[in-house]
């Protein structure tokens, strides 16, 4: 008798340029991704918020998460614009990382390629969205406010 | 149970592409701390291999080291926290020699980066921080310090000048160590010349000058307990204060790009259990993987006011001739990075400084040093003080 085969969830697979994690329990961040959300988690039970989300809460040690929409602006906190990069990530030079403060939380991501790097100055407004990737990955990138 | 010292210390010489394997290379070190204490194996009774994972293939690495130097059948361990494993390492050792588990132990810190590129080693060294969130976006240990600096820099209006100033100190001294990796002077001047690669980008601000060296090499120091200190050695230097912190792994929890909160926990940690303050220290080992990582230990070690960093560096008191000599053996950024084998150099170069052994890099009768080692991106953090 033939076992049935049990199905991966391997969904994180498509984050980024290279994803090195495919399965995770907030793998629900990639359709919502999918569908143009950037998404956290919220502990329903002590109420603590998370981005990037997480399926556990070490606050409470709860595991009853529900997702919020990151929304509105960030300030830009810190960015830097590579010149180099590590392998595998070669055609995406060059390519700026940077930190958005929500004030709840922080966005750790990329700045989006078309923004002048003359425009970027730390403290400015940005907002985080969706992103897919030339090789069919996803992310999501900051733009200007 | 009386005070834990240091008997032996060693280190092989950092060197681009050595040419023999991990336990070879280890065993440099091990030699030189073994000759220094003037002890035999079989004084050791346990040891502690510390490395950051898969720059070499061997897993598993304390058994098949320990048996090259001759460690068995004691009992051997392996810790990692990247590039501050070895004082990791250290703090392990403390332990099993204050909870008198062991009267010797040997730490011995070992990388062959070599083996894989330069591009292999960034994605490797990336890894060492968040790879579900950050690793994707195509992050390195470079840019993750240059997000820092850009933080110091809004925050302080530190500049790049400051940091090239930085990197010309380390250039002074790695020029006078044997064992450092890069000999070469840098000038401040090289910094600004577009045909010198010491200007090329890397991740901005950084340049290539900001960037430490990449190196092969391996460290060993003993630690032993007061007694066998006595009678192993006639110049014990005392470990009098030890500190660990840990924080966030990604960026997005972090409050603080301006200075690495694990450094100001350890070094705060180490100056209570010494019983001193930053003003006692007379000569000091930070962790400058890149230039604003040693501008932010200065202010996270309390030997500047937050933003002051650059003043220091500017009037050169961080010079040996200074008021608080740092990193006059070359640094990470001349002498050499290998990661798991750094926090042991660190330490081997302040014993003999506390020893008064330092040939032309000695600091003027120095008493009390201090060693600060981070690992990854500020993820860990050790400060050890050393006394005579």
């Amino acid at each position: 008798m033939a076992k049935e085969k049990k199905e991966i969830d391997v969904r994180f697979g498509k984050f980024g340029t290279i994803s090195f994690t495919a399965m995770t329990k907030v793998n629900d961040f990639i359709d919502r991704l999918e569908q143009g959300k950037i998404s956290g988690t919220k502990c329903k039970t002590c109420g603590n918020v998370y981005f990037p989300p997480r399926a556990d809460c070490y606050n409470c040690l709860g595991k009853d998460m529900e997702w919020f929409d990151v929304s509105g602006t960030g300030k830009l906190v810190t960015y830097s614009k590579l010149e180099y990069a590590p392998v595998g990530f070669e055609n995406d030079l060059p390519y700026a990382i940077a930190l958005l403060d929500y004030g709840d939380y922080k966005v750790f991501g990329r700045i989006a390629s078309d923004v002048p790097e003359a425009d970027i100055k730390v403290g400015m407004e940005m907002k985080a969205v969706h992103n897919t990737l030339p090789n069919g990955q996803l992310n999501y990138v900051f733009q200007k406010a | 149970m009386g005070k834990v010292g240091i008997i032996g210390v060693g280190q092989s010489a950092f060197v681009r592409g050595y040419p023999g394997s991990i336990r070879e290379l280890a065993f440099e070190g091990f030699r030189e701390a073994m000759q220094d204490a003037g002890i035999a194996t079989k004084d050791i009774g346990a040891s502690v291999f510390c490395s950051a994972p898969e720059y070499d293939k061997q897993r598993s690495p304390a058994g098949v080291l320990a048996e090259y130097l001759g460690l068995t059948p004691q009992p051997t361990f392996y810790v990692e926290t990247l590039c501050s494993a070895s004082s990791t390492g250290v703090r392990l050792a403390y332990s099993l020699v204050k909870s008198g588990l062991h009267d010797v132990v040997a730490v011995v810190g070992f990388q062959k980066m070599s083996e894989i590129s330069s591009a292999e080693s960034q994605e490797r060294m990336g890894r060492g921080a968040d790879i579900q969130w950050e690793s994707p976006f195509g992050t390195m240990m470079p840019a993750y310090y240059a997000l820092h600096a850009r933080g110091h820099f809004a925050k302080y209006g530190t500049t790049p000048d400051d940091l090239a100033l930085i990197r010309v100190k380390a250039a002074t001294y790695g020029q006078i160590n044997e064992k450092a990796v890069y000999r070469k002077p840098v000038t401040f001047d090289m910094f600004s010349d577009p045909e010198n690669n010491m200007s090329g980008p890397v991740a901005s601000p950084l340049r290539v000058g900001d960037c430490c060296a990449n190196a092969d090499g391996s460290s060993c120091v003993i630690i032993a307990n007061e007694e066998k200190c006595k009678a192993f050695s006639k110049k014990p230097v005392w470990i009098l204060g030890l500190g660990a912190a840990s924080t966030a792994v990604n960026m997005a929890g972090r409050d603080i790009f301006s200075g690495l909160t694990v450094g100001m926990q350890a070094g705060e940690q180490a100056y209570k259990m010494a019983g001193v303050t930053p003003k006692d220290i007379d000569v000091a080992e930070v962790h400058d993987c890149f230039t604003i990582a040693e501008m932010m230990a200065y202010e996270n070690l309390g030997f500047a006011k937050p933003g002051e960093g650059k003043d220091l560096i500017r009037s050169k008191e961080t010079y040996r001739e200074g008021s608080i000599p740092v990193n006059v053996d070359g640094g990470l950024l001349s002498k050499g990075h290998p990661i798991g084998a750094t926090g042991g150099s660190q330490i081997r170069t302040i014993v003999l400084q506390l020893r008064g052994e330092a040939g032309p890099m000695q600091v003027k009768d120095p008493e009390i040093g201090l060693v600060h080692n981070i690992g990854g991106v500020g993820l860990y953090g050790n400060v050890t003080i050393l006394g005579r």
